[in-house]
């Protein structure tokens, strides 16, 4: 009993060292040799300024830009408080919310029903696509804002959809930061 | 459901079964201490830690020495992170200034690290240091699933060997998992989810400027609604992929941020959440054929498959059903499946996911005893939220946490070839081992402690305002959350109806205390049974023995799992989701 309290104690210690210190620091030195710009989250410039990362989703609400989904994470893709609603799917708090975002949606775009992922939250809150369909759907009130024709705005949510990983693993995604840096640097807002 | 989402699933269970044997086989060496190839590195390394810990690598344990072991370790590295919590303020490495962890919640995760549960009470990006996550908590996925996966193979050497009190050294056995099974694919698969876009630096958060500042309502403490405008957005960052491996590949599935697999940087793409799905059960269906090879009978580690296979195969078919249906009360919406998007039940789940890897990542975390999310099944469809539920209810037993799966489906075979044994009124035998009352007893000492806990504390919880008072989400709903709340700590699995508020002094006591029951309450009976079976001497194989490989055999393991799951459960599942299911579907909201 004893011996095996000794032995408790220094074992812990030393696998500690070995696999809470020694092996994260390992890691994140052959990271940041290997994928420098993956191990620091992708960070994306705009004029010198950094204006986000390419994989954590942000708030757009003009008319110009395209859309991401609704977000639970603090007051909106806050990426200090990441998280879903929780809210399951008889509670009224969601019923009502989505009530009043397809209201939105459908008096910007009459023609469509609204697609699911448009008004409804992510799990983490910062999910930085959206479905190519919640993407169709923008299209119009985007090219209007901006003043462009239809397909040309088609066309470069075409570039920036990405298709399964491999081809069949997960679902085909537009990135919506990505996407509306783009119409900036092509077609600035008036 | 499309025919994509199927192929990614079959797809997936190949993959499974690809990795069985070659996992099944380096473990057994592993632990038998036979050569393999890592030998000349790692060997070197396992010296050391004898040398440093004081370790005699001749001496053997009776199954009551590796348990005291076993105990002493997990006691004094749970007091190592409950002081690391409490003392981050001070330490370095805490680029946010994080203040010290509360006492309760910081004995909560404590108790839950340690047990492999991993149920958070908090939000890792505005709690825990960097410091804490590495040392404290990424090292308690590693201690605790190697912990686990050596309980599992005591059990195995219980059956396997004959006429003997000594079962192997614990700290030997710990040791050689953690530096053989763990590590090496922990350092590989690290580096593969960095090459996915996980984040792994030590900086601190990262401010940048928003494109288009937004306009928010912010409802102060007052409870009075202002607005503000929001320039910058705040990027979390940390030590991330490094943990991650070890929490898939051990079953842990404590997140580093609060979204868990749902954060983009913990679970960028599609491929790093195949990725982190085949880590999680990877461990547990290799161990089924060691159970084959240590023992001497393959035929019956693929019976044992096998049932595994059809338990997970029913979960996965019927949660991905109900997702895909969707919500019938969101009108207005657009929930079909088409070429372009998934369609169904997205509150709560990722675009890049979708229907058809959201329903196989939370079945697999809930028939491991993983609990790493990657969309929020508090959100779930009634039906969908209730897959995860029973399959923690069965005990996770469907491949199952590292070793506390293959453990726990050991206590259903005993029990299945014991009803066999009724049946046909013979001595019950397991592979040559006579199994006596002072096994079934203790098996099911392991079943029943799991019951009692869950719906003890359920009960209590449900009736009194300290335990109601934290229901997020009203209706039958409600009730969903607290037994998801105990089944998931009893079962130490660690994910959760979330919207439950589970950081008050109730909560945080009353899941750490199931942890701890649901945990140690099912090791020693565990080990009390590979102590009797490795005394008991090998009968040859008669007409009359029960064979325990093939399909009947596999049949019988299935009906006496969900047999008992159904029995214990039903009546608690027909007030929470069933009964929910049934409201949705007549238009009822709360």
């Amino acid at each position: 009993m004893k011996k095996n309290l000794l032995i408790a104690v220094w074992f812990t210690l030393v696998t500690t060292v070995i696999f809470g210190v020694l092996y994260p620091l390992g890691i994140t030195g052959l990271a940041q040799l290997f994928f420098r710009d993956r191990a620091n989250g992708q960070l994306v410039e705009k004029s010198g300024q950094l204006v986000g990362s390419g994989i954590i989703g942000q708030a757009f609400s003009g008319p110009g830009y395209f859309h991401p989904r609704p977000s639970s994470a603090g007051t909106g893709y806050d990426p200090t408080a990441s998280g879903g609603s929780n809210l399951s799917p008889t509670n009224k708090t969601l019923l009502e919310r989505v009530k009043g975002d397809v209201q939105k949606l459908q008096s910007e775009n009459a023609s469509a029903a609204i697609p699911v992922d448009l008004v409804t939250t992510s799990g983490s809150g910062l999910d930085p696509d959206i479905s190519p369909a919640a993407a169709e759907f923008q299209i119009a009130r985007v090219a209007r804002a901006r003043g462009v024709q239809e397909d040309e705005v088609r066309g470069f949510v075409k570039k920036y959809t990405k298709d399964r990983d491999l081809g069949f693993l997960g679902e085909p995604r537009v990135n919506v930061l990505e996407l509306n840096l783009e119409l900036d640097r092509s077609h600035p807002l008036r | 459901m499309t025919a994509n989402g199927w192929l990614q699933i079959v797809f997936y269970l190949l993959v499974i079964f690809l990795l069985t044997k070659p996992l099944g086989i380096y473990m057994t060496r592993v632990f038998s201490r036979e050569k393999t190839f890592l030998d000349p590195v790692l060997r070197p390394v396992e010296r050391i830690v004898y040398r440093l810990t004081g370790v005699d690598e001749k001496h053997e344990m009776r199954w009551t020495e590796y348990a005291i072991a076993m105990l002493l370790f997990s006691g004094v590295s749970m007091a190592l992170l409950y002081l690391i919590e409490r003392t981050q303020k001070w330490l370095p490495l805490n680029p946010q200034k994080f203040p010290n962890v509360e006492p309760g919640l910081a004995f909560g995760t404590a108790a839950s690290f340690t047990t492999n549960t991993n149920w958070q009470a908090y939000s890792g990006e505005s709690t825990m240091s960097y410091l804490t996550q590495m040392a404290g908590l990424a090292y308690h996925n590693f201690a605790s699933a190697a912990v686990g996966i050596v309980l599992a193979i005591v059990v195995i050497r219980g059956i396997a060997r004959k006429e003997t009190d000594k079962l192997g050294n614990f700290w030997m056995d710990t040791t050689r998992c953690l530096l053989w099974v763990l590590l090496p694919i922990c350092i590989v698969g690290s580096l593969v989810f960095v090459s996915q876009g996980v984040v792994q630096n030590l900086k601190p958060y990262t401010t940048v400027q928003l494109i288009e500042p937004q306009t928010v309502q912010v409802t102060g403490a007052d409870g009075k609604a202002t607005t503000q405008t929001v320039t910058q957005q705040v990027i979390a960052q940390g030590p991330v992929a490094s943990q991650e491996a070890i929490k898939e590949f051990g079953t842990n599935g404590g997140g580093f941020f609060n979204a868990n697999s749902a954060h983009p940087f913990e679970n960028p793409t599609p491929l790093s959440n195949f990725f982190q799905i085949v880590l999680i059960f990877a461990i547990p269906s290799g161990l089924t054929y060691t159970l084959g090879r240590m023992t001497g009978s393959q035929r019956h580690g693929w019976a044992v498959w096998a049932a595994m296979a059809f338990l997970f195969f029913a979960g996965v078919t019927t949660l991905y059903w109900a997702e895909a249906r969707g919500n019938p009360l969101l009108a207005g919406t657009d929930q079909r499946a088409s070429a372009l998007q998934s369609g169904g039940n997205m509150e709560g789940k990722e675009v890049r996911f979708g229907i058809a890897n959201s329903a196989l990542f939370a079945t697999v975390t809930t028939d491991a005893s993983c609990g790493a999310v990657n969309g929020m099944h508090d959100s779930f469809t009634p039906l969908g939220g209730m897959v995860p539920l029973i399959n923690i209810m069965l005990g996770e037993v469907v491949f199952g946490g590292v070793g506390a799966g293959l453990y726990g489906i050991v206590v259903f075979v005993i029990l299945a070839v014991f009803i066999a044994g009724l049946m046909v009124g013979r001595t019950p035998e397991y592979l040559g081992k006579k199994i006596e009352s002072y096994d079934v007893k203790m098996a099911m000492l392991a079943i029943l402690v799991l019951t009692f806990t869950i719906l003890g504390f359920s009960a209590v919880a449900v009736v009194r305002p300290f335990g109601t008072s934290s229901i997020s989400n009203p209706g039958p709903h409600g009730l969903s959350q607290v037994l998801y709340a105990y089944v998931s700590s009893a079962g130490n699995n660690g994910s959760a109806f979330a919207g439950l508020n589970a950081n008050t002094m109730w909560y945080n006591t009353s899941t750490a205390a199931a942890q701890l029951l649901g945990r140690f309450f099912m090791i020693i009976p565990v080990l009390a049974i590979a102590g009797s079976l490795a005394k008991k001497k090998t009968l040859p194989e008669s007409a009359g023995t029960f064979p325990v490989t093939g399909g009947l055999f596999a049949s019988l393991l299935v009906s006496t799992i969900v047999i008992v799951g159904a029995l214990t459960f039903f009546p608690a599942l027909s007030l929470g989701p069933i009964l929910e299911h049934l409201l949705m579907l007549a238009g009822k909201s709360f």
